[in-house]
């Protein structure tokens, strides 16, 4: 693999761009494997390359059932934050941003982290009260960029939204995160692939997980559409389909529904939004950014009702549209260019599971709600630790299944416990 | 748009209904022991296929239905009164 620098983009500059060689082999599946981690989204090969790297693991496969990038990993508006409040959830997230804050060097490949500021719009002094809260929570517990800014630094700083007084929900003020942004989401697949690779991980594409074999209490073989690959441990992590895959390894249920979420990008445009903007009051539920090559690039809530169609509705194309033009007016020409979906997995309380199984060599990575894109770096980080040392954590030990029978839920949003509310 | 036929008002858009959940739960007794609830009220079977769910007509005739749909293809294979007993009348009139 050819390690990229100045250089060496100087050199091929030079020789017609011959000299790049492919980023990661494609090799036949072993016979068997120390660690198959099932699922080669963004946690998928994050947990492998981690796996690699910071456990010394040499004998690790990755299956996916598609091809790199073609799940969750290219469904999502690549945001990346940090600005949660629950004792839990902050720790594991704030350290989601400091390894994103260093991930282009440390792949070796430039996933493109820029680090806008998140701001998210508020509407009322009981908003601006509830965001004091949280952001100052944040800011006593190792998160040092939260900010509340008011209506003349907000005007300031995004000179394009609807400041109205006519406006439905007039802007009052704005909850700021200035280390949050954006990535490019291919680039963060390709990049952990490669890094995975170097170190000596199989990355098994069209490689589709059809059934477990169970001796006792452990997993001893997958069964592919690449063969049979036996492994030690087994790792499941396939947002969207993780029912299905756990009911492949002889379970009946888990506190997960799948829906989908769409996202949309537009033609692109000369520079408008610097930054993520995030407009949520009443039924609304809208966040945008703009891409480096010009999109706009927004999403707003799950289709509300279940689904495993990687395909969206109209209503929710009427509904983003509509908080569109009612914060940013200036969009209402702009032409639509795409727009995707993606197979979320909803958990009960919109938290995530990083947790041992009823099964001795089976660990579980599941659960992401609409958050698994900023979370991938430390979701890989802690899966990996926790599969090389089969014990969860400190971190992660509240991303556990039992959490719900124990009455200890990380309910971000308090919103009780059905799926589709945990936007 | 998904239509939803519904028994009482007729066919109209997914939109002008909300959908509740799961459909095939049954709710333990009151003082049946924790686990079960916890099952019930925590616990899915998340079925990839064709699943029986509960949607209420929020802008139309406000009652609870029991869908069966794919969740795959969005198809819809029957839709009833989620009551029993307004169930069995509705079937009566047929």
């Amino acid at each position: 693999m050819t390690r990229f620098s100045a250089w060496s983009v100087f050199r091929n500059g030079l020789s017609g761009q011959s000299g790049w060689t492919r980023q990661w082999r494609d090799p036949e599946p072993k016979k068997q494997y120390d660690i198959v981690i099932v699922g080669g989204g963004l946690h998928g090969l994050a947990t492998a390359y981690y796996l690699a790297k910071n456990h010394g693991q040499k004998n690790i496969a990755v299956v996916e059932k598609g091809w790199l990038g073609g799940g969750n990993a290219g469904r999502n508006t690549t945001i990346v934050r940090s600005n949660y409040f629950l004792p839990g959830n902050r720790e594991f997230y704030e350290h989601s941003l400091k390894l994103w804050e260093e991930l282009s060097h440390d792949l070796n490949y430039n996933v493109m982290f820029s680090q806008r500021s998140h701001i998210a719009l508020l509407h009322s002094p009981a908003a601006i009260d509830g965001a004091a809260r949280r952001y100052n929570t944040m800011r006593l517990t190792g998160t040092p960029d939260a900010e509340i800014w008011d209506l003349e630094k907000l005007k300031q700083e995004v000179p394009h939204l609807n400041y109205g007084p006519d406006a439905r929900f007039p802007i009052r003020g704005a909850a700021v995160q200035k280390r949050a942004g954006t990535a490019r989401h291919d680039a963060v697949a390709w990049g952990y692939a490669r890094a995975a690779d170097s170190l000596g991980v199989d990355i098994l594409q069209n490689c589709e997980v059809t059934a477990t074999t169970r001796s006792g209490d452990e997993i001893t073989s997958i069964t592919t559409s690449r063969g049979e690959i036996k492994a030690k441990k087994v790792g499941f992590a396939v947002a969207g389909n993780t029912s299905r895959l756990w009911q492949m390894a002889g379970f009946n249920t888990l506190p997960i529904e799948s829906h989908k979420l769409q996202a949309f990008v537009s033609e692109p445009l000369k520079p408008l939004l610097d930054q993520v903007v995030v407009f949520g009051v009443g039924g609304a539920h809208f966040y945008i950014s703009q891409s480096d090559k010009g999109g706009m690039v927004f999403g707003g809530d799950i289709d509300w009702y279940k689904s495993y169609a990687q395909r969206g509705n109209l209503p929710i194309v009427q509904d983003v549209a509509e908080c569109a033009i009612s914060i940013l007016p200036c969009l209402g020409r702009v032409r639509l260019l795409r727009h995707w979906s993606g197979v979320m997995d909803m958990s009960m309380d919109g938290s995530p599971f990083i947790c041992k199984t009823p099964l001795r060599n089976l660990y579980l990575n599941a659960g992401w709600n609409y958050g698994g894109f900023k979370a991938s770096p430390a979701s890989g980080w802690y899966f990996a630790d926790l599969i090389a040392n089969d014990r969860p954590h400190e971190t992660i030990e509240h991303f556990n299944l039992e959490r719900f029978a124990q009455g200890v839920i990380l309910d971000e949003r308090g919103a009780g416990p059905d799926p589709k509310l945990h936007g | 748009m998904i239509r939803i036929n519904c028994p009482f008002c007729g066919e109209r858009d997914h939109s002008e209904f909300s959908y509740g959940g799961d459909g095939s739960i049954v709710y333990p007794a009151l003082d049946a022991p924790v686990e079960e609830w916890v099952e019930a009220v925590f616990q899915r079977e998340n079925i990839r296929g064709v699943q029986t769910e509960s949607w209420q007509h929020v802008s139309g005739c406000r009652q609870w239905i029991l869908v069966e749909r794919d969740t795959m293809t969005h198809e819809i294979h029957s839709v009833r009164a989620a009551h029993e007993g307004v169930a069995k009348v509705l079937e009566a009139g047929k």
